[in-house]
């Protein structure tokens, strides 16, 4: 694909963080591996990195196995999306049949600034009224190399959604020679999905970015460090809502991830610790909220663009759990 | 369903006029199934066609060919699994006429997730799945809902007997559930008679799957059809 060789992409690095996850409260974690999404060098306009969503592209026959660790689709990137999208957007009408099937609904996603960038979780549990339709769905789903959003409501609308951000951010580059930020990507979202305010559409999305340079690009250092930084969150709802803050979680189970999170988040935080918390947040809320669980995706945003760590299936953290409260499990 | 007379339940049975809407779907029945191998893929269904307590027919089957490689079977609504065939169709051969090449798997299920978003207000009532081989001649399936949401999977159950057929595939294709097991990689032949005894068991406990089960396989030698006996009560 044409933009693939624009953007030389190199190979991919493997960031490993130091295996010393010792003093962070809730226990020890089974390494915070960090796998580099793709090389984000921050040179000129044409370096776009357009995600391909691995869950759609590689083979997943490992027949039992929990998905070993794999770097991101830098080589392969998906037909061009502007060829297939129909020529108008659905459109919206006032009318709307009753349906005969659930749509898919139910998550628990989180999103906080620290020091070290955004820290973003989400579960993987994809449920339709009582039915769970996929255990392994992605929640979080990269928009470019320095924004990630997560999705909560109905998956497709949100898959979908992504997309057209996307899209749209890449034409504003190539137009304007500089890259969106994240307050004006949840802008042009929160546009986009106005006229369908009313209708059963339902998406509520945090994207989490990293705007201007490396270093944080030419902003004043004011009073809020985060300023200093070019970590940003903005949550966006088809409701119309649009917020910008330093702490968001979405979706059925949040408010028992906001339990933990309102306990655990300090913009102190290293990264190791920063995980733990967002994992630990994801972990009680699969455990309460009947339509979370199965396993956590956790995502980093920095200057150098989003890094994934290895998806954990919470199931092994509830017997180790057991295992250190010295109760048998059950 | 209605029953005539409240009978005892008079005291606690709604007995004020209800609206009542035309709704322009309905449901059909049909179970389909896709598994992916290491270089193969299987779509199944089941071929009964039913509408509330009648059958319709006994020989429709809910797999349609679309490519060498790939095959989609399509399960709910029958008028909306026609329509979207026929463009599915329509919209292949248009791609295969400016592009000069067939559409990848892959491809195909990126279309079909668009085609079924322009519907998103009103929906294509189709449960899909597709099944073929991806550019690197690996097994490759995609499972949709009804408005376009989709990913790659190993294998995967849609339709009426879908949360009975999925735990099971789970269990004996990826082996989940289990402690102390072997992760045997699956054989085309084992899978073959995995599908054949899934929807056996299938067509036993849901009322709309029965009749017959017609297999596609999908290798790089081409797509061959076999046609198996299920229970017809």
């Amino acid at each position: 694909m044409a933009l693939q060789d624009l953007c030389k992409l190199q190979e991919v690095l493997v960031d490993r963080l130091s295996a010393g996850c010792s003093s962070e409260p809730f226990g020890t974690t089974t390494g915070c591996n960090y796998v580099s999404g793709s090389p984000f060098s921050d040179a000129g306009m044409f370096h776009f990195y357009i995600p391909a969503a691995e869950y759609l592209e590689e083979s997943p026959i490992r027949f039992g196995q929990i998905r070993p660790v794999r770097s991101v689709g830098a080589a392969s990137s998906p037909d061009s999306p502007a060829l297939s999208w129909p020529p108008g957007l659905p459109l919206a009408s006032s009318h709307c049949v009753p349906l005969p099937f659930p749509m898919a609904h139910g998550t628990t996603t989180l999103a906080f600034l620290f020091q070290g960038g955004v820290m973003v979780a989400a579960d993987t549990r994809s449920s339709c009224s009582g039915l769970v339709a996929c255990p392994a769905s992605q929640k979080i789903l990269p928009i470019h190399s320095h924004l990630v959003g997560t999705t909560s409501g109905t998956s497709a609308d949100c898959a979908l959604w992504k997309r057209i951000l996307a899209r749209e951010l890449r034409l504003y580059q190539l137009r304007h020679g500089r890259r969106v930020s994240t307050s004006g990507a949840a802008k042009l979202l929160a546009r986009m999905l106005h006229p369908f305010k009313g209708t059963e559409l339902c998406v509520g999305a945090t994207l989490c970015g990293w705007d201007g340079g490396a270093a944080g690009g030419g902003r004043d250092p004011g009073k809020n460090p985060s300023s200093v930084s070019g970590a940003s969150l903005c949550y966006v709802c088809s409701d119309g809502t649009r917020l910008q803050g330093a702490l968001f979680s979405v979706g059925s189970g949040s408010p028992y991830a906001y339990s933990i999170l309102d306990q655990g988040v300090k913009w102190g935080l290293t990264v190791d610790q920063a995980t733990a918390v967002a994992r630990e947040a994801v972990y009680r809320a699969t455990h309460r909220d009947a339509y979370s669980g199965n396993c956590v995706d956790v995502y980093r945003v920095s200057s150098e663009g989003w890094t994934r760590r290895t998806r954990e299936d919470l199931k092994e953290e509830y017997y180790r759990e057991e295992e250190r409260r010295g109760r048998p499990s059950e | 369903i209605t029953f005539g007379d409240p009978g005892k339940m008079r005291d606690y049975h709604y007995t004020g006029p209800v609206e009542h809407r035309f709704s322009p779907y309905s449901f059909n029945g049909g179970t389909v199934l896709a598994v992916a191998g290491e270089d193969f893929a299987i779509v199944a269904s089941d071929t009964r066609l039913s509408e509330g307590y009648s059958i319709h027919s006994r020989d429709s089957p809910k797999c349609y060919k679309l490519t060498d490689t790939t095959v989609v079977g399509c399960s709910g609504f029958h008028g909306d699994c026609l329509t979207l065939t026929k463009i599915i169709d329509a919209r292949l051969k248009m791609y295969k006429h400016s592009n000069n090449k067939t559409m990848t798997s892959g491809a195909i299920a990126a279309m079909l997730s668009t085609i079924l978003y322009g519907r998103r207000f009103f929906p294509y009532y189709v449960y899909n799945i597709i099944g073929g081989l991806d550019e690197h001649g690996k097994g490759a399936v995609y499972s949709f809902d009804p408005v376009g949401s989709y990913q790659r999977d190993t294998y995967k159950a849609g339709g009426s007997a879908s949360a009975m057929l999925q735990p099971l595939l789970d269990n004996q294709i990826g082996f989940k559930n289990m402690e102390g097991v072997q992760h045997v990689p699956l054989t085309q032949e084992k899978a073959v008679q995995l599908v054949k005894d899934v929807f056996i068991s299938a067509a036993e406990r849901d009322v709309y799957t029965g009749d017959a089960l017609r297999v596609c396989i999908i290798t790089k030698e081409g797509i061959s059809e076999q046609t198996v006996p299920l229970r017809k009560d």
